[in-house]
């Protein structure tokens, strides 16, 4: 069980693989995701199923190095195991529950920032597979760190995009390729669906709501159980108390505060960033690099 | 020997144990426990069997026990309970079985949990293995969650003759046992996997990293996969919080979150990759088991640590063992006090937390005296790290999934007391999932009157 294939490096710290779990791929819908633990003293963290194979069972993920964990899944080969992985979690996105033919009319724009390009495919799929079009914004800081230019393109009308230092596309920020869109091209849309870095989902949110349109948001708080159970993962939505693991991971990007959230996912920066070390150096490293928060 | 007391049961020193993550308790060994045993009067009209809530029949083991023949008093324990182990250390037994120990009117009650822990003990020692079924009944029965509802419904119906399944969201097996009481108090490697093991060995599967409501629902196991009747003991495991300000700031966690770090993911140890902010002064508000445990585990891992809590001591409901062991270790207790706001800096970690004194005022709904804010008498607390332990209530997660499956006003399963069947056909339900957040013992009551429930079903079919 939780057999790794395809493993590969897309670009700099963003791998993808696939993941032997038939129990996820059975009934999994876009917009969920697994928690993958990766050996028997790993943590348990959050990943977006990317896609799926229901046939032969297997679901991709595609992630950033971040840390520990990360760093340890990057380093897995074609046949390696997890040790566990659980899922699908968290609700299904909203659009699939909408009928076809109103789907159909509007006019839908994805914005995908860095490794959030990965959850975007599969609900792009999902809608190009029901016959819906839509544009998608992709974004990253190079062109060097572009993920999923081609599979983003084959299931969307218009993708268009954007690197901050114009070395590719759009020269500027995702926020800024849709001011463009709407401002000088002439586009409307009746929904934004943005996932990417929290800074990048603020301001996008900021940004639509200029225009007035609905939007929704992707949040990626620290989880532990993925079921309800620890709260870790809440956050303020419309000033209502939500767990992201249960009531989302998607939400109403104009009501989530996300200055709240960013703050939240601080909390374990200096852990992490110790934990990391330990595992780069070993038992080598005794603080006073200044990355690790341990005083020297 | 004085015959009114309690044989005094061996336990780690406090200032020891205030640092490390070893048991508290060593239980009693083969001479303590004959000792012990012998303070049992056999009673005709045993009264302590009806403080049990699984009805164990406490003069016959303790009479096994005080004849030495401690495998014969682990069958007649295992005849009502599979968990034997986990109960002796856990149940509240002050207000249990002990409570109506004849014993307890002029001196102190025996001691059946330590004694119940001792034979159990024995038996996992040597490896005493249950009796297993005979016969096949070709039928299959589901199990949601591996707490002690689940794992007590599920041996049951294997000692049946039913083919069960165990499902069980998280990567390990116990529910509360393995991801909510820290090792100090229930070792999770020599006991709960132990006693899951035990389970296993009557032939029970299980099937870890299984949501249902998610992996797959409960129409689905019927339809999909072949189940005759499921019982759903999912426990409630969803923590509330108070809405008062500062909850959300770094550093203010769920008691389950802070627990679940600790001891499912094992955060206190180096060899494991979780984070924990363990705090060096940390504030737990409310006064359960599950409070005490935070504080204890805050304790362990360094901190200095305050208990939080609105009524008097007297209305602490945590098991009185534990209180004790917390006082012993250590722990400030700030009773009669309420939090009214988590004080924060600009970077939004805690730095404070601001209380209110409290007294009691007339009784309320529960019959306890109602806890009133005394005006004016606001004060900070300099800490660091705010854990809260308020009560937890049911996971909506399988209600909102399956269809036909009634509620009630709390958010828990309704099902027949006496049957466990649910409002939909088939399907059985037990433990915190139907009463709220209860006890051990009082979820295997429940995982057993379901395993009946569901035979009758299966068998009328
Ligand atoms: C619903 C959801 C879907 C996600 N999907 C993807 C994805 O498809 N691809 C991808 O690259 N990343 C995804 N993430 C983020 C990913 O889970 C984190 O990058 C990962 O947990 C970091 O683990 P680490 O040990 O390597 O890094 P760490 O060094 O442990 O942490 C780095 C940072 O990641 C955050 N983090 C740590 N632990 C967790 C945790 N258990 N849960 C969430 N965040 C945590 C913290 O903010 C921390 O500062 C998703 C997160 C969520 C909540
Ligand atoms: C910290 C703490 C200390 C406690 N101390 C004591 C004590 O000293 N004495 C005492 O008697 N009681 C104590 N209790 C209470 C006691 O542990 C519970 O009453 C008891 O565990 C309830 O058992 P249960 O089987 O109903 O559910 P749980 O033990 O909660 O188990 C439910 C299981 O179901 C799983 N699950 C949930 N949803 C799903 C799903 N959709 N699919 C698959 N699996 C699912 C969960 O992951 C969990 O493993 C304590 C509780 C806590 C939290
Ligand atoms: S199961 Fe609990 S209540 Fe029953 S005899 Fe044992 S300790 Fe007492
Ligand atoms: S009431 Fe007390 S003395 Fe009597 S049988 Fe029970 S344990 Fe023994
Ligand atoms: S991750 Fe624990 S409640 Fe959401």
């Amino acid at each position: 069980m939780y057999k790794v294939s395809n493993a590969r490096q897309l670009v700099d710290k963003i791998y993808a693989m696939d993941i032997e779990a038939p129990r996820v791929t059975a009934h999994c819908q876009p917009g969920q995701f697994i928690i993958v633990k990766v050996d028997k003293n790993g943590e348990r963290i959050p990943l977006t199923i990317c896609d799926y194979d229901r046939e032969k069972g297997t679901v991709t993920i595609v992630f950033q190095i971040a840390g520990v964990t990360t760093t340890k899944i990057a380093e897995l080969k074609d046949g390696d195991e997890f040790c566990d992985v659980t899922g699908p979690l968290g609700k299904p996105s909203d659009l699939i529950f909408e009928p076809i033919e109103d789907l159909k009319k509007k006019s839908i724009i994805f914005i995908a920032g860095g490794v959030g390009a990965a959850p975007v495919y599969p609900q792009a799929k999902w809608l190009k597979e029901h016959g819906v079009g839509c544009d998608i914004i992709l974004g990253s800081k190079t062109k060097d760190l572009l993920i999923m230019e081609d599979a983003l393109r084959s299931v969307c009308t218009d993708l268009y995009v954007a690197t901050d230092d114009g070395s590719y596309g759009f020269a500027g920020m995702v926020t800024q390729q849709l001011e463009d869109l709407v401002e000088n091209k002439g586009k409307k849309y009746d929904l934004c669906v943005s996932i990417g870095p929290m800074i990048m989902m603020k301001f996008t949110a900021l940004t639509t709501k200029k225009y007035d349109i609905p939007t929704v948001v992707s949040m990626n708080p620290i989880m532990v159980d993925g079921t309800g159970m620890c709260g870790g993962c809440r956050l303020h939505v419309g000033g209502e108390v939500k767990f992201a693991c249960v009531d989302g991971p998607e939400f109403d990007g104009h009501k989530v505060n996300f200055d709240e959230a960013m703050k939240r996912s601080q909390m374990y920066k200096t852990l992490e960033g110790r934990a990391l070390l330990k595992l780069q150096e070993g038992d080598t490293h005794h603080g006073g690099c200044g990355n690790c928060g341990e005083e020297a | 020997m004085d015959n009114m007391k309690k044989v005094p049961v061996r336990e780690q020193d406090p200032k020891e144990r205030a640092h490390n993550f070893e048991e508290v308790c060593y239980g009693y060994n083969k001479e303590e426990a004959m000792e012990e045993a012998e303070r049992c009067l056999h009673c005709k009209n045993a009264k302590c069997i009806a403080g049990c809530p699984v009805a164990i029949d406490i003069p016959e083991f303790i009479a096994a026990v005080k004849e030495g023949d401690f495998e014969k008093a682990y069958k007649v324990i295992g005849k009502s309970s599979s968990l034997p182990a986990i109960c002796g250390r856990v149940c509240p037994q002050e207000s249990q079985c002990e409570a109506q120990c004849i014993r307890g009117i002029k001196g102190e009650a025996v001691s059946i949990g330590k004694l119940e822990r001792f034979v159990a003990d024995w038996a996992l020692e040597h490896d005493i293995k249950p009796d297993t079924a005979t016969e096949k009944k070709g039928k299959k029965v589901a199990i949601i969650g591996s707490g002690p509802s689940g794992l007590t419904c599920a041996g049951d119906l294997a000692k049946k003759g039913y083919d069960v399944t165990v499902f069980e969201a998280l990567h390990k097996y116990g529910g509360v046992l393995v991801y909510g009481i820290p090792e100090f108090r229930l070792p999770k490697e020599k006991v709960v996997a132990k006693e899951v093991k035990k389970v296993e060995e009557l032939g029970v599967k299980f099937e870890k990293n299984v949501i249902v409501g998610k992996s797959m629902t409960i129409d689905q196991l019927v339809t999909e996969n072949d189940f005759d009747a499921v019982f759903i003991g999912s426990g409630a495991g969803l923590p509330m919080f108070m809405g008062i300000p500062g909850e959300e700031a770094n550093g203010c966690f769920s008691a389950n979150e802070y627990l679940t770090r600790n001891n499912l993911m094992k955060a206190f140890r180096d060899d494991y990759d979780t984070p924990i902010i363990a705090g060096t002064k940390v504030a737990v508000v409310g006064g359960g088991n599950v409070a005490m445990d935070s504080a204890r585990t805050a304790l362990r891992l360094g901190a200095e640590v305050h208990i939080v809590y609105r009524r008097s001591e007297k209305e602490l409901p945590a098991r009185a063992e534990e209180v004790e062991h917390a006082k012993q270790e250590g722990i400030d207790f700030q009773l009669l006090t309420n939090p009214v706001e988590i004080l924060t800096d600009d970077t939004d970690h805690v730095v404070g937390i601001k209380c209110i004194r409290m007294e009691l005022g007339e009784p309320d709904d529960s019959g306890r005296r109602r806890p009133v804010p005394i005006e004016g008498s606001e004060f900070d607390i300099d800490v660091d790290t705010v854990i809260m332990a308020l009560g937890t209530t049911p996971n909506p997660l399988i209600p909102s999934t399956t269809e036909g499956l009634n509620m009630n006003k709390k958010k828990c399963i309704v099902a027949d007391e006496t049957t466990g069947l649910t409002s939909k056909d088939g399907v059985f339900a037990g433990g915190d999932a139907v009463t709220g957040a209860a006890t051990v013992i009082l979820a295997m009551g429940a995982g057993k009157t379901a395993a009946e429930g569901i035979d009758e079903y299966l068998s009328g079919k």
